[in-house]
């Protein structure tokens, strides 16, 4: 009877000598779910094929900020892939799960595929929005989540930001009053992206929805090209939602090789495919032509040459008593 | 004098009152305590003029005001229609009564997110609700009356379960008694029948106000959110962190619980109160 048992033990062992088990927990935002779900499926296939160990990867969704602010707390996150680097930055700082340089571990700033804001409207385009001066437009109601809770939102306040500051010859005062009647067209702040679909799409409120070029044209698949068109604006911003390896966490579940992979395969040729699909623009040029029909071209301006740094930004304009603040206080 | 040592008996049915009370002191430390110590424990690591300055910020102040009245308001139009409620379901019987009865209860088990979506889909301008009200000029979804239905769809279960059993106990021969004395129905309700209630509706009416400050995930979806009109303190908590900043976060938190904290007592004590002045009264 033993021995039975031994046995039993040993071929257990040596079954899981030949194929691991490896997990891994991907923390993202909000309008990745579709996009990770076909990327895990396509990375678990090539991991196989390479080292034939089976891998998992779990999704968790959110809105940026929360997201970072789980796994300072404790979530155990091998890979973050999230809205823009502050959060990452966040807890490189306030928790120390990873260095302070993570940014410069992959290609392109870490971020294998970006995105931009563009403009939802009802079908038809019947408010005529064709640009950023018609958001302002005092007939138009505009439908965005709350910059300090959402990372999309964040990037639609800066893209309409940098409008204002090109059309008026950086003139920081204009572009602030630019910015105060767009947010007065405002009827509703969700917390997050996807609460401002579900206000726009669902509850009809509103006459455009500024929002990621990927979820706007998700809406369009969801909600049937038939109600909604997607309007790109002359200007908008090179939206860079970066990624990292949370080294603390996949050294302590000894993932720390397959999670570099994981992420390193965003950039193969296979994983831009994949992000293109999901209507984010690849960074591989060769792909991005591929699918150019995917994709308007616009002028697409950096956070670094507008604003200078994310530290800035936030300073400037979001943080408390800061630019956001002051367009809701009452005018002296 | 015999029945008194009676009674002192009785009450020892569980073992010693030193035990109960260090079980709990030591249940209450570790379930509420603790974590309320935490909060404030936190919010000492901004110093003194940025607390203040975090705390006074014009959104903050106006969140304050939004939370509070929309909660107190609420929290008074429950205790008159539960009340009502309450009255309807013991004293009557009709078809169905089981099933309305269960109904008051669901605002308890709802995921306060599944009501606050419904709510805002029905109130909206496309909604059963909203197509009605918006051609009148009436906006509910994403204004302050929003939040004003959300709290109180949230409240109702409170007043009518603490009502409710102070109802059944009533015994009908002292309104008769009453009636036979002269009273009329106005006389009866406000003489007789309203002093037996009141310490019931207080709590109640505590319960519902203390649950509506604290609400979030209901009125998020029809509030709008639109900072110094439609944005309740516990949304302005969240902002705050996440922007990663624990320190105010924890500040704005801690005016909550000392406002809360502070109209929980004045009611307790106020229900204390009129609880004297009854059994002093029926003595």
């Amino acid at each position: 009877m033993k021995t039975l048992f031994n046995l039993v033990l040993l071929a257990a062992f040596a079954l899981s000598a030949n194929a691991k088990e490896i997990k891994l927990l991907n923390v993202s935002y909000d309008p990745t779910r579709e996009l990770y779900v076909e990327y895990n499926a396509a990375f678990a296939k090539y991991w196989k094929a390479k080292t034939g160990d089976d891998v998992t990867v779990s999704q968790s969704h959110g809105g940026s900020g929360k997201q970072a602010q789980a796994v300072i707390n404790g979530l155990e996150a091998d890979v973050v892939t999230l809205a823009l680097a502050y959060d990452i930055d966040a807890i490189s700082q306030q928790a120390r799960l990873l260095p302070a340089d993570w940014q410069k571990r992959l290609p392109n700033d870490s971020t294998p595929y970006t995105s931009t804001i563009v403009f939802l409207v009802r079908k038809g385009n019947p408010k005529n929005i064709k640009d950023w001066d018609d958001v302002i437009r005092k007939d138009v109601s505009v439908v965005v989540a709350n910059p300090k809770t959402s990372g999309g939102a964040r990037w639609a306040y800066l893209a309409a930001y940098a409008y204002a500051l090109e059309k008026n010859n950086h003139d920081d005062t204009a572009a602030r009053s630019f910015i105060t009647k767009l947010y007065k067209n405002v009827p509703v702040l969700d917390s997050g992206a996807r609460g401002s679909t579900v206000t726009f799409a669902k509850n009809g409120i509103g006459d455009v929805l500024l929002a990621w070029e990927n979820e706007a044209h998700l809406a369009l698949k969801e909600f049937g090209a038939d109600k909604f068109e997607i309007v790109t604006p002359s200007l908008s911003i090179l939206a860079e939602p970066p990624v990292a390896v949370v080294d603390k966490n996949a050294k302590r579940h000894h993932t720390t090789e397959v999670a570099t992979e994981y992420l390193k395969y965003l950039y193969s040729d296979e994983g831009q495919e994949i992000a293109a699909n999901n209507f984010y623009r690849p960074r591989n040029e060769a792909i991005a032509a591929k699918y150019a029909s995917n994709f308007t071209q616009l002028r697409l301006v950096t956070l670094e040459s507008e604003f200078g740094s994310w530290a800035n930004a936030q300073q400037t304009h979001f943080a408390d008593g800061g630019v956001f603040d002051q367009i809701y206080q009452p005018q002296n | 004098m015999a029945n008194e040592r009676i009674k002192a008996r009785k009450i020892r049915v569980l073992p010693g009152f030193k035990l109960t009370l260090g079980f709990t002191l030591f249940y209450l430390g570790l379930i509420v305590l603790i974590p309320l110590a935490a909060v404030f424990w936190k919010a000492t690591s901004l110093t003194w003029p940025q607390f203040w300055h975090t705390i006074t910020m014009p959104t903050a102040m106006a969140s304050y005001r939004l939370t509070f009245g929309a909660s107190l308001l609420a929290a008074l139009v429950n205790a008159f229609f539960g009340l009502i409620v309450a009255w309807v379901l013991v004293r009557y019987n009709f078809f169905g009564k089981k099933i309305i009865d269960a109904l008051v209860d669901l605002p308890f088990a709802l995921p306060t997110a599944v009501a606050g979506i419904t709510l805002a889909t029905l109130y909206s301008k496309n909604g059963w609700i909203g197509h009605w009200l918006e051609p009148l000029g009436i906006k509910v979804a994403n204004t302050q009356i929003g939040i004003f239905i959300a709290l109180t769809f949230i409240g109702l279960p409170f007043i009518v379960r603490t009502v409710q059993p102070i109802l059944e106990d009533l015994d009908p021969e002292l309104e008769e008694a009453a009636s036979s004395l002269g009273a009329n129905r106005w006389q009866v309700f406000w003489r007789v029948i309203f002093p037996m209630l009141t310490p019931a509706l207080l709590t109640g009416f505590a319960l519902a106000f203390a649950r509506a400050l604290g609400e979030y995930g209901s009125v998020i979806f029809i509030a709008g959110n639109i900072p110094m009109k439609t944005q309740i303190t516990p949304v302005i908590i969240m902002g705050e962190l996440d922007m990663f900043d624990y320190g105010k976060a924890t500040a704005i938190a801690v005016v909550m619980l000392v406002f809360s904290f502070v109209l929980l007592l004045t009611i307790n004590v106020l229900q204390w109160w009129t609880n004297r002045y009854n059994t002093n009264n029926l003595a």
